[in-house]
């Protein structure tokens, strides 16, 4: 297909409890096999936006104007079980805490191997070694050792590839990555977002990564859209918004990296005396 | 100039909780006015090393040296006029830690200086002199910390240890709960803190946190020092494959100063080396 397979237009959101407009015009399209960064902190309403595209908007938070669609789909008028068929096959996600989306009393080779056997009607055997090539594909270095561990003996890390790997088994075409590598060490985020560039290029996997670190999207996505408070305060290729941010609040987040972070040492040209 | 014995020396230390050993032969120096970055990711034993500074830990072996007193060989009795003395600082992640939630800020910020022996009238001066230092307003005294910003509470947090004009300030984490635009406030502050010669210690697990603030930079790793080196060293120059692949992941604005490739190798790397 040659159109976005995630496109968001004019996304407004409002808590009818309050009257108030907790996102406001939200517009982006990720192309197929792209790479899309949204940037913005809590309250920015990336998750809210996130959670709009998955179909898992929380009660009573509505869409009130705007549309999303998928793989050329408008997806307003889809009911709950519409969405359900949707979810896994067509979009996917992974978020912050991956010990959330895993029951801890089970193997964790059956909990992957259950979205298969369920998702593609694949038989037990089918399955098993389905979910072993997946732990494979997410880069787990003993996928026979990891199918018989519980979710407490693993990593902060391997359980976050474990859920990647739950993501992607259906062979969805967009895979949203919201704050996925937040709670985790600097290397392992590292081993993270690598993960998923591979994935993007060894499959075709588009991904939108939303985080709060404008340099973990620049590490990934070719663009970018700044959100504050609700809107796009900022969007444009990566490359122009790091090197001429045009939003106060996106020069800030460049400008911390530049003054206080490894950039400082790196790009001596971007330098500034004080 | 006559050569100056540092104002913290840290030598073979050694931790041990049980039968674990938190840290091996850990050695840190840092001199007068001098800003080291304390560099580790979980399980490297930078939480351990800050609290054997502090006096938290008993250490099996070594010692810890602060403006000429050995402090591991203190008694209870002598940490806590030591204490008293306020001599050495410490500012935690979370600032809710240091702050009674019962007491204005300001009352918690003269606490020291109350138990010093000033006088009412001089700790009230001192705090609002402080306040004015970490860029707050001398009427936020009379607030309580659940009035305040997390930003505020930790430039709330930050006052109180200069109140008594430390030599030394231990950060753990100071900025890594924050925002950004209370990320770079805190980060301003103790710019101007090192600037105006107080030592600073920089704990955390994010290079790129702390690169730009720091004269120097210990990298630590499953509880021993892998390299020590002046920042702009760690970063362009890294030797130890561990600090490679720490300044390799740790996200920039600037892409392409390590591949994914080479990251790849570095970890293959560590396995081997262990």
């Amino acid at each position: 297909m040659t159109g976005p397979v995630l496109s968001v237009d004019d996304l407004h959101i409002s808590d009818p409890r309050s009257g108030t407009e907790l996102v406001r015009g939200v517009s982006f399209d990720v192309p197929a096999g792209g790479a899309l960064g949204i940037v913005g902190e809590s309250g920015s309403g990336k998750t809210l936006t996130c959670r709009t595209a998955l179909g898992i908007l929380p009660a009573p938070l509505r869409v009130t104007r705007g549309t999303v669609t998928l793989l050329g789909e408008d997806t307003a008028g889809l009911t709950e079980r519409g969405w359900r068929e949707l979810r896994g096959r067509e979009i996917g996600a992974v978020f912050q805490d991956p010990g959330a989306f895993l029951n801890p009393s089970l193997r964790i080779g059956s909990q992957v191997a259950e979205v298969l056997r369920v998702g593609k009607r694949l038989g037990r055997r089918a399955a098993k070694a389905e979910a072993l090539r997946l732990l494979d594909a997410v880069h787990l270095r003993d996928p026979e050792r990891v199918y018989r561990q519980y979710p407490h003996e693993l990593s902060g890390g391997m359980l976050q590839r474990v859920v990647i790997a739950a993501a992607i088994a259906l062979d969805p075409q967009v895979l949203i990555a919201d704050e996925a590598t937040t709670a985790l060490d600097v290397t392992v985020q590292a081993e993270i977002l690598d993960l998923l560039a591979d994935l993007q290029e060894r499959t075709g996997l588009a991904l939108v990564v939303v985080s709060h670190d404008l340099a973990v999207v620049a590490q990934l996505c070719t663009e970018v859209v700044v959100l504050r408070r609700g809107e796009v305060v900022e969007r444009g290729a990566t490359d122009a918004v790091l090197h001429a941010p045009q939003h106060p609040y996106t020069r800030l987040l460049v400008d911390e990296h530049n003054r206080y972070g490894l950039d400082r040492y790196l790009a001596p040209e971007l330098e500034h005396a004080g | 100039m006559p050569a100056e014995p540092p104002l913290l020396q840290v030598t073979d230390l050694d931790v041990r909780y049980g039968r674990t050993t938190a840290l091996a032969g850990a050695a840190l120096t840092v001199h007068r006015g001098e800003t080291v970055g304390v560099i580790g990711e979980t399980g490297s034993g930078k939480s351990t090393l800050a609290r054997a500074v502090v006096g938290l830990v008993a250490p099996a072996a070594g010692t810890v040296t602060i403006a000429g007193e050995e402090v591991t060989a203190f008694s209870r009795r002598q940490w806590r006029a030591f204490r008293r003395r306020g001599v050495a600082q410490y500012v935690f992640q979370d600032p809710l830690r240091s702050l009674d939630p019962h007491l204005p800020v300001g009352a918690s910020i003269a606490e020291p200086l109350l138990l010093q022996g000033r006088s009412r009238a001089d700790a009230d001066a001192a705090v609002r002199a402080v306040l004015t230092r970490v860029h707050l307003t001398a009427d936020l005294a009379d607030r309580y910390p659940a009035e305040l910003s997390g930003g505020q509470r930790q430039r709330v947090a930050v006052a109180r240890a200069l109140v008594t004009d430390p030599q030394l300030v231990v950060l753990d984490e100071p900025v890594s709960a924050l925002d950004a635009a209370n990320r770079v406030r805190v980060l301003e502050v103790l710019t101007e803190l090192r600037e105006a010669g107080t030592a600073l210690v920089f704990i955390s697990h994010d290079l790129g946190s702390v690169a730009g603030i720091s004269d120097r930079v210990t990298v630590l790793h499953r509880g021993a020092v892998v390299e020590t080196a002046p920042t702009r060293a760690i970063v362009t120059a890294p030797q130890h494959p561990y600090t490679r692949l720490l300044v390799g992941s740790a996200p920039t604005l600037t892409t392409g100063a390590v591949d994914r490739e080479t990251r790849a190798e570095l970890r293959r790397q560590l396995l081997t080396v262990g």
